[in-house]
């Protein structure tokens, strides 16, 4: 059972791979959700050029994203200076880098899956909710927000698979390092550039093919289920 | 008592109408379908804004564009009965019931969750999910869940359109009584002569967005004219002046005899 036992330097993709990935969704759930909210519900001048923006991801080249990311959250971006000289972050070569470019990555594909469930909730209810003394807010949260549960969560689940696969705006934005950014892919892709590095590769590609199985399969089971419950 | 003044238009639909009641009673809004009734019964509960008007509630002024007043839905307390039931799928028949009733302080609360649930004879489906209910049972938990808000008014918008007759003699004898067992009035939206003369005290018949004509059912009950107009063929502006009504028109759209 040798074969099945993963390698330090597996163990240590596989672990930042995961991290960088939950929290690319995480830090961008909350917008997501307020971005699918406002493009299935709002009219507003501009609402096109938004529409374009969130997607842009999904059609631009992953290098360009990463540069564009470099451009301005490097260490001397236009953001990247201000954040590190009055909050004392930064995004530079570092995990934290790999997550922002992930959650950028991956946000056309929450937001479409959570937009969808939203334009699929009855307004009926809604306002129903309203005649019944909730104000708007609690109205989201006690009855919007969990209709659209299994939108969310189908959201989160391709997020975070598009997230594991996040490669070029990675490699731009926060290079290839060790523990720190070097992701599956990125280990995959460094393995492939040395001599005798191919058993290696093909190793990590089985990972990624399951992990990558794993997250679809239970976006599947979860959503049926969730949609027989709500089942009005 | 309800004073009612509502001005909108809707794309080319310009719904004018304007009304008072008095007592405490069941007032009846009739019409045809496309006459404009839900569009008034949803600017008073203030899901839709009139662009101008008054809604005046026994005393208490719920939206004067005069004075550029609008109160939100949430804190008008007017239990809004749906054509649709519209239970909330994800919550327990319990939690419908109570979701409102939760949000009204202890001290306001005059509507008691065992009464309303002993009226409504629903009892047993406390536990259940609203995807397991008929339709007539969904209608009542939704009776139910506008009633425990202790509303100052509740709002029937043809609350036995979707179901059959069965479910609807099932639910109309409960409706019947909420006045005399509540005291809070109710606006009741209906095209169904036999459900206004079996329910009603007081009449508005709505045609193209214009009340017609309002009063007592029993002062109205003669008005063929009137009746008839609400049913078939469009209405000249004529006002509430009477018309000799020499013989009642026997129109073959004129189906529902109007006797009691």
């Amino acid at each position: 059972m040798e074969i099945l036992e993963l390698s330090s330097l597996e163990k240590e993709a596989l672990r930042l791979s995961l991290w960088v990935s939950g929290w690319a969704v995480a830090g961008s759930l909350p917008a997501g959700v307020f971005f699918s909210w406002l493009l299935a519900r709002k009219k507003f001048p501009g609402k096109l050029l938004l529409d374009g923006l969130v997607h842009l991801p999904l059609v631009l080249p992953p290098v360009v994203m990463g540069y564009i990311l470099l451009v301005l959250l490097g260490r001397k971006g236009a953001l990247g200076a201000w954040l590190y000289d009055v909050l004392g972050i930064t995004f530079a070569f570092n995990w934290k880098g790999a997550a922002v470019a992930s959650g950028i990555m991956a946000f056309p594909l929450l937001v479409r899956a959570v937009r969808l469930s939203i334009e699929g909730v009855d307004q009926g209810l809604e306002a129903a909710a309203r005649t019944l003394g909730a104000s708007p807010i609690r109205v989201f949260f006690t009855i919007t927000l969990p209709l659209i549960m299994p939108g969310i969560l189908t959201g989160i689940i391709l997020a975070f698979a598009r997230s594991l696969s996040e490669f070029g705006a990675t490699i731009t934005f926060v290079s290839n390092i060790p523990g720190e950014t070097r992701t599956l892919p990125l280990a995959l892709y460094t393995l492939t550039q040395v001599p005798g590095g191919e058993e290696g590769a093909f190793r990590l590609c089985v990972i990624s093919v399951i992990l990558a199985m794993i997250a679809l399969i239970c976006s599947e089971v979860l959503s049926r289920r969730l949609a027989a419950r709500m089942k009005g | 008592m309800l004073d009612i003044n509502v001005k909108r238009l809707q794309g080319v639909f310009r719904i004018h109408t304007s009304f008072v009641t008095h007592g405490t009673g069941i007032t009846a809004l009739f019409g045809r379908s496309g006459a404009g009734k839900t569009s008034v019964i949803n600017m008073v509960a203030g899901l839709v804004r009139p662009d101008e008007g008054r809604i005046v509630v026994n005393g208490r002024t719920y939206f004067d564009s005069e004075k550029g007043l609008n109160v939100p839905p949430e804190k008008r307390r007017f239990g809004y009965i749906f054509q649709d039931g519209r239970i909330f799928p994800h919550l327990s028949v319990k939690s419908n019931l109570t979701y409102g009733m939760k949000l009204v302080p202890r001290s306001e609360r005059f509507v008691a969750f065992d009464q309303v649930v002993e009226l409504l004879g629903i009892r047993h489906l406390l536990n259940r999910q609203p995807s397991k209910l008929s339709g007539g049972e969904k209608q009542r938990v939704a009776i139910g869940r506008a009633l425990l808000t202790s509303p100052h008014l509740m709002l029937m918008d043809e609350p036995l359109a979707s179901l059959d007759n069965d479910r609807k003699s099932e639910v109309l004898p409960f409706i019947a009584t909420l006045p005399k067992e509540f005291s809070v009035p109710i606006l009741y939206v209906s095209h169904s002569v036999d459900e206004i003369v079996n329910l009603a005290d007081y009449l508005v018949i709505v045609d193209s967005g214009r009340a017609i004509a309002a009063g007592q059912v029993k002062e109205l009950m003669d008005r063929f004219d009137l009746w008839s107009s609400a049913w078939c063929g469009p209405l000249p502006d004529r006002g509430i002046a009477p018309r000799p009504v020499a013989s009642p028109p026997r129109s073959s759209c004129f189906s529902s005899p109007v006797t009691k």
